[in-house]
């Protein structure tokens, strides 16, 4: 179709639709990143997680980046581990089938505001003998610090936050700030810190491992929630979701809506009263009651919200539009024609009567679809989200729940509510762009 | 009346192919009722818009409908076209009546008569391009080879004279003029090789020379494809171009018919007189002045007068008879049917 083509090219000269595309394009784009670098199944994993996923993360920290906007500087997140090679692991073999280790961690503490915490995961394998450890931080200004020994099993949490005897050395109320402060004036010192711990095994084929981890003020670039879960995942893939259910449903409900006003203007007769009567009556039903209805005593599925809003969008102030342009295109000439050379009911509504339609379609279709991406994050806010995707609206949830607003943790909210606002308005003024070039072309024709 | 030589030539070709031909279609006392209803419920009555038709027309023959504007004339090509469903009477085609098809059958016999609608600018989907208006008919009966239906979109437009034929292949009728869309609806209409052509007001709407173009034309698609045309009007100036009969077409019904050169000399029906002395040659000097003759309004459809529905208008009224019965069909010379009490002849009533 020519015309079309011709319409489309015309978008060129709307700045704000070209803009509106662009954001479009963008969120598609990681939409695609997202389901690709996170598969769907592992997405839900993560979501659904708990400390065992999460614990490398602090709790309730705003994105790094605030670094940049701020004059004081929160101590950053950060992970390291021997299994990995984050960390220096050197062994020596010792007397009597021991083995000793050195695992070190040198990292820069350039900061105004001191972690949440640091903490060592210990692992090792061995029969009878437990391994020991032994865990020093030498300073900037070359002090170093017992920090504590003690035998590792298997599986060994060591947290610096709550050692009550490296309390009682330090002489302070709280670990943390005395590690990273000058003893003298109390100041934050700042440089370069080492982590260094020595380990021993008692047995041969005996083996230790260590992940280090800090808590810090702010972590990587979305922060993290209540469940130390880094809020990048459901921003990530709150994307996909929003278009997926915002194009499914307008495309749905435009394109339902146009083929039953068609097939009902064309029988005329009981299908089309029928149409009109349902319509009356869907018109004084509140919608968004329904909705929560369904989504408190039915499911609240994706799937079944996506269905009842489809559903209940059909039977609107929209198909008695179309259906008042159906009955006049239904008597015009080119349909009579087609009527003489034999065309059957179907491929009269199918080709000629929604054809017709296409133009004011697309605008239509395209203005809908912020309307269904804020109602699945409303949804989503009051509770009734998909029980198991990661989305926009649920970030906001659990922000809500948890007070981010009355506690200060604006990040949390503003995130996702700055992206549901650049979609809507980016489908927002591409739609009123094509309205404006395709319905001059209506009146036209 | 001023024939120009080309119209006489016209006229004593269409006398020569008359012989004795086989019958294409044949129309018995058709009427074709619309229903009257106020507020979508109470029926108020009828608009008898066709109300007892009868005619014949034989294979190859071209015949006009000339009557005032709302006497039925569209309404009787939609019956004959399929499109309306008569309300009593009977169409017959190629010997077999249309209420006894098949559906596979009528849709076979829409694809034998080609329609040539009058509005050209309303004819023509506007979300489709010359190529894909033509590819339709022929999808739809079955030409399902795609080269094959371009080559029949090719010569069809060539046979129309919408050449170059890629230059309009691809344009939307809003790019084309009033005569080239008109060209376009020929060429629909023409696309399936039909056996009869219906031509609603062919050149309503058209300058004076495209008028003459597009009937040129019509006249000769008809002598090369040996079509049958109905070729409605409410212009008597341009039946003569290539009509052999003129069927006259009064309140829904046909007050005479007869052999275009006879009508045209004779006419025997006051009506048809009144139109004639109404007309002017689209040829003369005097083509734009319009006289408002017969006088009087067209009758109501709905309520048409007792007895001849001219009644109120005609002069030669005679009264008693004309307001009370109405005149059945006279041939005061074979060939020539009237439907007026004047001709009323001793052995018919
Ligand atoms: N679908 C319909 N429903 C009801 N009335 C109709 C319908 N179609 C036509 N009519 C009426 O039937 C009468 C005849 O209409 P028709 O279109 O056949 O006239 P016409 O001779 O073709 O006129 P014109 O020269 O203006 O085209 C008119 O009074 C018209 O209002
Ligand atoms: S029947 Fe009577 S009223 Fe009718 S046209 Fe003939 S003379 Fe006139
Ligand atoms: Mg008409």
């Amino acid at each position: 179709m020519n015309n079309l083509k011709a319409s489309f090219q015309k978008l060129l000269m709307y700045p704000s639709a070209m803009m509106g595309i662009a954001a479009i394009l963008a969120l598609v784009v990681v939409s695609i990143y997202a389901m690709i670098t996170i598969p769907y199944p592992e997405a839900i994993r993560l979501w659904r997680g708990g400390e065992d996923v999460w614990y490398r993360n602090p709790k309730f920290a705003p994105p790094a980046w605030i670094n940049l906007f701020s004059s004081k500087k929160y101590s950053e997140s950060f992970a390291v581990g021997t299994a990995d090679g984050g960390m220096t692991k050197t062994a020596a073999p010792g007397k009597n089938d021991s083995t000793n280790y050195e695992m070190v961690h040198e990292f820069d503490f350039n900061y105004d505001v001191y972690p949440q915490d640091m903490i060592l995961y210990f692992t090792s394998t061995f029969k009878k003998k437990q391994p020991f450890a032994s865990i020093e931080l030498v300073t900037p200004d070359d002090r170093t610090i017992r920090i504590a020994n003690f035998v590792i099993g298997n599986k060994f949490t060591y947290r610096f936050s709550q050692d009550e005897k490296l309390r009682a050395k330090l002489r302070a109320d709280e670990n943390i700030p005395a590690l990273f402060s000058d003893p003298e004036t109390g100041n934050v010192l700042k440089g370069t810190y080492r982590l260094i711990i020595t380990g021993t095994t008692f047995e041969p084929g005996s083996d230790m491992d260590v992940e280090f981890v800090s808590h810090g003020q702010v972590f990587g670039l979305a922060g993290t929630d209540h469940a130390r879960r880094d809020l990048t995942l459901p921003l990530l893939w709150g994307a996909p979701v929003a278009l997926a259910f915002g194009l499914m449903v307008a495309i749905g409900t435009t394109v339902l809506t146009m083929v039953i006003a068609a097939v009902g203007t064309w029988y005329s007769g009981w299908l089309d009263e029928l149409i009109q009567r349902i319509t009356e009556v869907n018109l004084v039903l509140p919608f968004f009651a329904l909705l929560i209805m369904i989504g408190t005593f039915y499911s609240r599925s994706i799937w079944v919200i996506l269905t009842a809003t489809i559903l209940l969008s059909i039977f609107t102030g929209a198909i008695l539009g179309y259906r008042a342009i159906f009955l006049q295109v239904k008597e015009s000439m080119y349909i009579e024609a087609a009527k003489a050379y034999g065309a059957s009911n179907r491929r009269i509504i199918f080709v000629y009567l929604i054809p017709r339609m296409i133009p004011l379609l697309i605008p239509s279709l395209v203005q809908a679809v912020p309307a269904f991406v804020f109602l699945e994050a409303s949804l989503a806010v009051i509770g009734l989200g998909d029980p198991i995707l990661p989305t926009w609206g649920k970030i906001i949830q659990d922000a809500q729940s948890n007070g981010a607003l009355f506690k200060g943790y604006y990040y949390w909210v503003l995130e996702p509510a700055a992206l549901l606002m650049v979609t809507g308005l980016a489908f927002a003024v591409l739609g009123f762009a094509l309205d404006r070039i395709f319905n001059p072309r209506l009146r036209e024709v | 009346m001023i024939h120009t030589t080309e119209i006489k030539e016209a006229m004593k070709m269409s006398s020569k192919i008359q012989g004795q031909r086989e019958t294409l279609l044949s129309v018995h006392d058709l009427h074709v009722w619309y229903e009257l209803r106020r507020f979508g419920f109470s029926r108020m009555g009828y608009v008898k818009a066709v109300d007892g038709v009868s005619f014949e027309m034989a294979q190859g023959e071209s015949v006009a409908v000339v009557g005032e504007s709302g006497c039925g004339k569209s309404s009787l090509m939609k019956t004959i076209l399929g499109i309306n469903i008569p309300t009593r009477g009977e169409l017959i085609f190629e010997g077999r009546s249309l209420v006894d098809l098949t559906d596979e059958e009528l849709r076979n016999y829409r694809f034998e008569i080609g329609y040539v609608q009058q509005d050209p600018y309303a004819a023509l989907p506007p979300f489709m391009n010359v190529q894909q208006i033509l590819e339709e008919p022929l999808i739809i009966s079955g030409v399902k080879d795609r080269e094959k239906r371009l080559e029949r979109i090719r010569r069809t437009m060539t046979e129309v004279k919408l050449h170059p034929v890629e230059d309009f292949l691809h344009k939307f009728p809003h790019m084309l003029s009033g005569g080239q869309r008109r060209r376009v609806v020929i060429a629909r209409a023409m696309i399936l090789e039909p056996k009869m052509l219906v031509a609603d007001e062919p050149v309503s709407m058209l300058d004076a020379s495209v008028r003459v173009e597009i009937l040129k034309l019509l006249r000769a698609l008809q002598e090369k494809h040996r079509l049958s045309v109905i070729y409605i009007t409410h212009d008597l100036s341009t039946v003569k171009y290539f009509s052999e009969r003129i069927f006259v077409m009064y309140a829904g019904s046909l007050v005479e018919k007869a052999e275009t050169r006879r009508l045209l000399d004779i006419p025997l029906h006051p009506y048809t007189a009144a139109l004639l002395a109404a007309t002017s040659d689209p040829d003369a000097e005097n083509s734009i002045t319009y006289k408002e003759v017969p006088p009087g309004e067209p009758p109501s459809l709905v309520n048409p007068p007792k007895g001849c529905r001219f009644h109120p208008r005609c002069a030669r009224a005679i009264a008693g008879l004309c307001d009370e019965k109405e005149p059945v069909d006279f041939e005061p010379e074979p060939g020539h049917f009237v439907a007026c009490w004047l001709y009323k002849t001793e052995n018919s009533t």
